[in-house]
C-alpha cells in the first residue's frame, strides 16, 4: 500500500461529466491493498465508469462481503453509502436494500472466496431473483488475507506460492450462471481497463443482476509461475469473444464497425452496448452457444472474456413482486397503515 | 377455583379430542371452541399436533372456564377418542368420573377396563357409512359428527353452531348441507341414547363481549402491517410460518394500491435464515421497516448478523416463535427456551433488546412497538413469543388502534439537516443517550458513511485504535441504559401484605395468575411481576429488592429468565427459586402450585 494520499484538488483541465463532476469526485479512500494488486485496477475502472455514466454519487450504494476484494468499496465513491457486510452475505444485504429502495444504483464487490465458497448459496439466489445490481467478482483464485490458501476458483494443477498443486476442479462463475439463467454474464481482466470500464457501464445499465467475473491477479500470493491467475498467464491466455462499446441513450452508434462485425444490444433504458465481435460467429444472446464456446476455448487453455451472455427481457425482483414505482422506504405511512376502522372489520372474523 | 382441584362443574370443564392428523378435525374442534365462546363462556384451545402432515396422532383440548382461567387445565373431563392408535393412552388420562366417547362401530371393549369412568359409545362410522356416499366425506363427517354429540351432552346452543357452519361454508352449499346433517345425526344419537346434558354443561353467560379468539402469529402479522413494515424476509420454519403467511394475506387485501394494483410491500422468501437476516438489515439500513419471523434454529443461524446489526446499529425486527429445543427438538411443541440465546446472540460483547408478549393481544402491540424501538435505538429488536401463543387461539380483548399513531423513525437526518452540517459523523453521540443520528443512502452526498462490522470510530472510519474502539463499545452500553427506559414496563400486582413474589414471562402468565388465585384462596398470598422487555427496567430491581423470596416461573429446563435476572440485576441467588415447566406442552397452574407448595414445605421443615 501507499502512504501518500493524493491531494483532493482537481486539475482545471480535467474532463467533467453531465453533473459537472470530475473523476476525482468519484474517488474514495486510499487503498490499503498490496502495491500492484489487480483489485486496485478494478477500483479505477469502477471509478471511471460511474464518472462516465454521470451517476450522482449519493444515488449509488456500494456493498461487499469480507476479504481483500471486499475492502475495495472503501476506495471509490466517498460520497456514496458503503456497506461492508459479513463474509459471503453481501447478496442478501443488497436484496433487502434493493427491496427497500429500488431507485439507487447498487454495486456489489465480492471475491472468489466470498462468492464461490462461503457465499455461493447467497450468490446463486441473488442471481435467481434477478436482483437489479452490478455484481463484480474480483477473482484471484487465492485467499489473500489469510495468506495464500487455494480458493474454489483455483484451476486443477495451479500451484500455490510454496509449490503445492490444487487438485479440485474450479467453480467457474460464468459457466455456473449460464446454467442458472442469469441475465448478464461477463468476464474481464483487471489489466484490460478499456474492456472492463465498458462492461461495468453496461452492467450498471442492465435491468437485473449483471455479473462480471474479473480475473484479478494477487501480486503477493498468486502471481508466480504455475499460477493460472497471474498477470502473465492471463495476458497470454485471455481470448476476447467481443469488444464491447457502450452507447448512452439517444446517441448514434459510431459507424466504424464493419457490417456483420458489430452487434448492438438494446438495454432497458434505451442505451445500447455495441459489441465488436472478435469472432464473427459469437452471439451473446444464445446461452447454449455461449456454453459451448467457453468450453471449446477452455480445452485450448484460453479464458474467454467480453460480454458472454445478455438477456434484457427478463423481469427483475421488483417486477416479479409487483412493487410500486416509488421506493418502498419512501411511501408515506398513510399508504401503509389501514387504520382503526379496518382493524375493527378484520376482527369481526375472529368472533 | 380451578377445575383441577374440584372436578368439573357448569362452565368449568375440559374436553380433549384425540384424532389423526390430516382428517379434517381442525374445523370441527374450532367450531366447538367458537360455539362456547359465542355462548359468552371464556375458553381456551390447545392444539397438540405432530411434526407431520398426515397420519400421526393429534389432540385438541378445549377448556371452558367461567372464571376466566385460560391456562391449560391439566385434566380431561370429556375425552373424544377418535384415534385407535392412542385409545389406551386416551382412556388412561381421563379424570375419574370423566366421560369417554368413542366410535362403537367396532368393539374395543378390551381397552376400556376402567370402572371409574363413563363410557359413551357412538357408532360414528356406521352412521356415516349409512348416510354419506363418498369415502373421503365419510372420514370428514365422522369428525364433524362428534360436534353434534358434544353439543347434546354439554347443552350447547345449536343455533350458534348452525350460524358457525353457515359462516364457514357460505360459498359451498353442498358442504354446508352435509356438515349440518352430520351434526344433526350426532346430536340426535346422543339425545336418544344418553342422558343429556351431563352433570356439567355449558351455560350461556356474558364474559366474552369485546373479545376475539385469535392466535399470536396472526396478531403479530397484523402488528407488522399496522406498524408500516414494507419488507418482510423469511425462511419457512415451524412454528413461525403463519406470521408471514398472514402478513402476506393481510397485505394482499389492505396494502394493494386501489388504483394501480401495485403491492406496497415486498416479501422475499430467502434461501435460509442467514439470508433473511441479511435482507432485513439491508432494508433497515435503507430506511424501510423490515422484519423476519423465525424460531430457535433460525436465531442460531442469524446470530452472526445479529451481532453485526448490534455493532453497526441498524434497525431490525425479529419474531422468535419459540419451540422445543435443543437442536431440531420438537418443532410442534412449545417452550420458552431461547431467552438466553436471543439476549446475547452473537460473538463478542452483544446484548439485544427483547420484548415478551404474554398473549396474542399483547403480541399485536409489541409488534408495533418493536419497530419503534428498533428505529429509535437503531438496533435489532426480537419479539419472543412461543408456539402456544403463536399457533393456539386465545381469547383476547379487542385489538385497538389509534389513528393518531405515527411511527417513531428515530434519529434520521433529512437532506436539509445534512446539508447544514459541517461534517456528518455517523457514530457521534450528540444527545448523551448513546444514540447517534444516521443518514439514509440516497439522501445527500454529504451524508455518506461506511457501514462496517470491523472496528470503527465515532466518525465511522475504520480503526484498530484501542481508545477509539472502546469509545464506541462504551457508548453502546449507554444506549442499552436508554433502552431500559424505553422497553415496556413490567406488569406488577403487588401488595404490602406479603414478601413472597412471582416473576414470570410470556405465555406462563395465565398459569401463574391462576395459581396465584388458587393459592390466595388457600391463604398463601404471593405478589406478581411479569417482565415485558429486556433490558430489565428499574421496576424489576425495585420489585426484587422489596421481596424476600421470589418464584421465577418459566418454561425451560435451565431457568434462563432466572439466570438473566442474576446477570442483569443485583440479587442474592438464594432469593430466586426456579419453578420450571419444559415438557413441550403449555404450562399448567398445577405445576406452579406444586412448585410453591414444595418450597413452602421445605421452608417449614428447615
Amino acid at each position: 500500500m501507499s502512504y501518500i494520499g493524493k491531494p483532493k484538488v482537481a486539475h482545471p483541465g480535467l474532463p467533467r461529466n453531465e453533473l459537472n463532476l470530475t473523476v476525482r469526485d468519484y474517488e474514495g479512500g486510499m487503498s490499503t491493498l498490496c502495491a500492484g494488486c489487480g483489485h486496485d485496477s478494478i477500483t479505477g475502472a469502477i471509478t471511471q465508469a460511474i464518472f462516465e455514466l454521470s451517476i450522482p454519487p449519493h444515488r449509488l450504494a456500494k456493498l461487499s462481503g469480507i476479504g481483500c476484494s471486499s475492502k475495495t468499496p472503501a476506495y471509490f465513491a466517498s460520497a456514496s453509502h458503503g456497506f461492508n457486510t459479513v463474509h459471503g452475505r453481501m447478496p442478501s444485504v443488497v436484496s433487502g436494500a434493493n427491496a427497500a429502495n429500488k431507485d439507487l444504483h447498487y454495486i456489489g464487490v465480492s471475491g472468489d472466496g466470498d462468492s464461490l465458497s462461503i457465499g455461493l448459496g447467497q450468490f446463486m439466489h441473488a442471481v435467481r431473483r434477478n436482483l437489479n445490481m452490478l455484481y463484480i467478482i474480483e477473482n484471484n483464485g487465492v485467499y489473500g488475507l489469510t495468506k495464500g490458501q487455494f480458493s474454489a476458483s483455483a484451476d486443477i494443477g495451479s500451484t500455490a506460492k510454496k509449490g503445492e498443486a490444487n487438485q479440485q476442479p474450479p467453480i467457474d462463475p460464468v459457466l455456473t450462471l449460464l446454467s442458472m439463467g442469469a441475465t448478464f454474464i461477463a468476464r474481464s481482466f483487471s489489466g484490460d481497463r478499456e474492456q472492463l470500464v465498458t462492461l461495468i457501464k453496461a452492467g450498471l445499465k442492465h435491468r437485473g443482476l449483471a455479473m462480471i467475473d474479473v480475473i484479478s491477479p494477487c501480486v503477493t500470493f498468486n502471481n508466480h509461475e504455475g499460477s493460472t491467475k497471474s498477470y502473465e498467464f492471463t495476458r497470454e491466455h485471455a481470448h476476447a469473444a467481443n469488444y464491447p462499446d457502450f452507447v448512452p441513450p439517444a446517441k448514434e452508434i459510431r459507424a466504424e464497425y464493419a457490417a456483420g462485425q458489430a452487434m448492438p444490444v438494446q438495454m432497458h433504458d434505451g442505451s445500447r452496448i455495441v459489441l465488436r465481435k472478435a469472432d464473427g460467429a459469437y452471439d451473446p444472446t444464445d446461452s447454449v452457444a455461449a456454453y459451448q464456446y467457453i468450453h471449446k476455448h477452455r480445452a485450448a487453455g484460453e479464458i474467454v472474456t467480453g460480454l458472454i451472455y445478455i438477456d434484457e427481457t427478463k423481469p427483475d425482483m421488483h417486477e416479479l413482486a409487483n412493487t410500486p414505482p416509488e421506493a418502498l422506504a419512501t411511501l408515506p405511512f398513510a399508504r401503509l397503515c389501514p387504520g382503526k376502522k379496518t382493524l375493527a372489520s378484520i376482527q369481526s372474523r375472529y368472533r | 377455583m380451578s377445575s383441577s382441584a374440584t372436578g368439573p362443574k357448569d362452565n368449568d370443564f375440559t374436553v380433549r379430542i384425540a384424532n389423526v392428523n390430516g382428517t379434517g378435525s381442525a374445523s370441527a374442534n374450532a367450531m366447538l371452541m367458537k360455539a362456547l365462546f359465542r355462548m359468552g363462556i371464556p375458553v381456551c384451545g390447545k392444539n397438540y399436533f405432530p411434526s407431520n402432515i398426515q397420519g400421526l396422532p393429534t389432540w385438541y383440548e378445549i377448556r371452558a372456564s367461567g372464571h376466566g382461567h385460560l391456562a391449560r387445565s391439566g385434566r380431561v373431563d370429556v375425552m373424544v377418542a377418535m384415534n385407535a392408535e392412542t385409545y389406551a393412552r386416551d382412556h388412561a388420562c381421563l379424570a375419574a368420573d370423566g366421560y369417554l366417547i368413542y366410535d362403537s362401530t367396532w368393539p374395543r371393549s378390551q381397552l376400556f377396563n376402567r370402572t371409574d369412568i363413563h363410557v359413551l359409545g357412538v357408532p360414528l362410522s356406521r352412521i356415516c357409512n349409512e348416510n354419506f356416499a363418498q369415502a373421503r366425506s365419510r372420514i370428514l363427517m365422522k369428525n364433524i359428527m362428534y360436534v353434534g354429540v358434544l353439543a347434546a351432552l354439554l347443552d350447547m346452543d345449536m343455533q350458534i353452531i348452525k350460524d358457525l357452519l353457515n359462516e364457514q361454508f357460505k360459498a359451498k352449499a353442498s358442504l354446508l348441507d352435509a356438515n349440518q346433517k352430520a351434526i344433526d345425526l350426532g346430536y340426535a344419537y346422543a339425545k336418544e341414547n344418553f342422558s343429556c346434558p351431563l352433570p356439567f354443561r355449558a351455560v350461556p353467560i356474558d364474559k366474552t363481549r369485546d373479545h376475539i379468539m385469535i392466535d399470536g402469529n396472526t396478531t403479530s402479522a397484523l402488528g407488522c402491517m399496522y406498524a408500516g413494515a414494507t419488507v418482510g424476509a423469511w425462511y419457512p420454519i415451524t412454528p413461525s410460518t403463519s406470521i408471514m403467511d398472514n402478513f402476506k394475506k393481510f397485505c394482499e387485501k389492505y396494502r394493494k394500491d386501489p388504483e394501480t394494483g401495485k403491492s406496497n410491500f415486498c416479501i422475499i422468501q430467502a434461501e435460509d435464515e442467514l439470508a433473511a437476516m441479511g435482507m432485513v438489515l439491508g432494508a433497515g439500513w435503507n430506511g424501510a421497516r423490515s422484519f423476519t419471523p423465525t424460531s430457535g434454529p433460525g436465531i442460531s443461524l442469524m446470530s452472526e448478523f445479529l451481532g453485526y446489526g448490534y455493532f453497526t446499529e441498524i434497525p431490525a425486527v425479529l419474531f422468535d416463535v419459540q419451540r422445543c429445543g435443543p437442536s431440531t427438538g420438537m418443532p410442534t411443541r412449545t417452550q420458552q427456551a431461547d431467552l438466553m440465546s436471543c439476549a446475547y446472540a452473537s460473538h463478542g460483547d452483544t446484548r439485544h433488546v427483547l420484548l415478551f408478549p404474554a398473549n396474542p393481544e399483547e403480541a399485536f402491540y409489541h409488534a408495533v412497538q418493536a419497530f419503534d424501538l428498533a428505529e429509535r435505538l437503531q438496533t435489532p429488536v426480537i419479539v419472543l413469543i412461543d408456539l402456544d401463543i403463536g399457533m393456539n387461539d386465545w381469547m383476547c380483548r379487542d385489538l385497538q388502534w389509534d389513528d393518531a399513531y405515527q411511527p417513531d423513525r428515530g434519529k434520521v437526518l433529512t437532506a436539509e439537516q445534512i446539508a447544514a452540517l459541517p461534517k456528518f459523523n455517523r457514530y457521534m453521540d450528540a444527545d448523551g443517550d448513546g444514540i447517534a443520528a444516521r443518514t439514509l443512502p440516497g439522501t445527500h452526498p454529504k451524508g455518506a458513511y461506511f457501514t462496517r462490522g470491523s472496528g470503527h470510530n465515532m466518525y465511522g472510519a475504520y480503526t484498530e485504535d484501542a481508545g477509539e474502539y472502546k469509545a464506541v463499545v462504551d457508548r453502546l452500553l449507554v444506549k442499552f441504559e436508554t433502552a431500559k427506559k424505553l422497553v415496556p414496563q413490567a406488569e406488577i400486582h403487588a401488595s404490602e401484605k406479603t414478601r413472597l413474589g412471582f416473576i414470570t414471562i410470556g405465555s406462563s402468565d395465565n398459569a401463574v395468575k391462576e395459581a396465584r388465585a388458587v393459592l390466595a384462596e388457600a391463604g398463601v398470598s404471593i405478589n406478581y411481576l411479569r417482565v415485558k422487555g429486556f433490558p430489565f427496567g428499574k421496576e424489576v430491581q425495585d420489585y426484587i429488592d422489596s421481596h424476600e423470596r421470589i418464584y421465577v416461573v418459566e418454561q425451560n429446563r435451565d431457568a434462563q429468565l432466572r439466570s438473566m435476572l442474576l446477570l442483569e440485576t443485583r440479587v442474592d441467588p438464594n432469593k430466586l427459586v426456579p419453578v420450571l415447566h419444559y415438557d413441550g406442552l403449555p404450562i399448567l397452574a398445577a405445576t406452579v402450585i406444586d412448585g410453591i407448595n414444595q418450597d413452602l414445605a421445605r421452608g417449614k421443615a428447615a
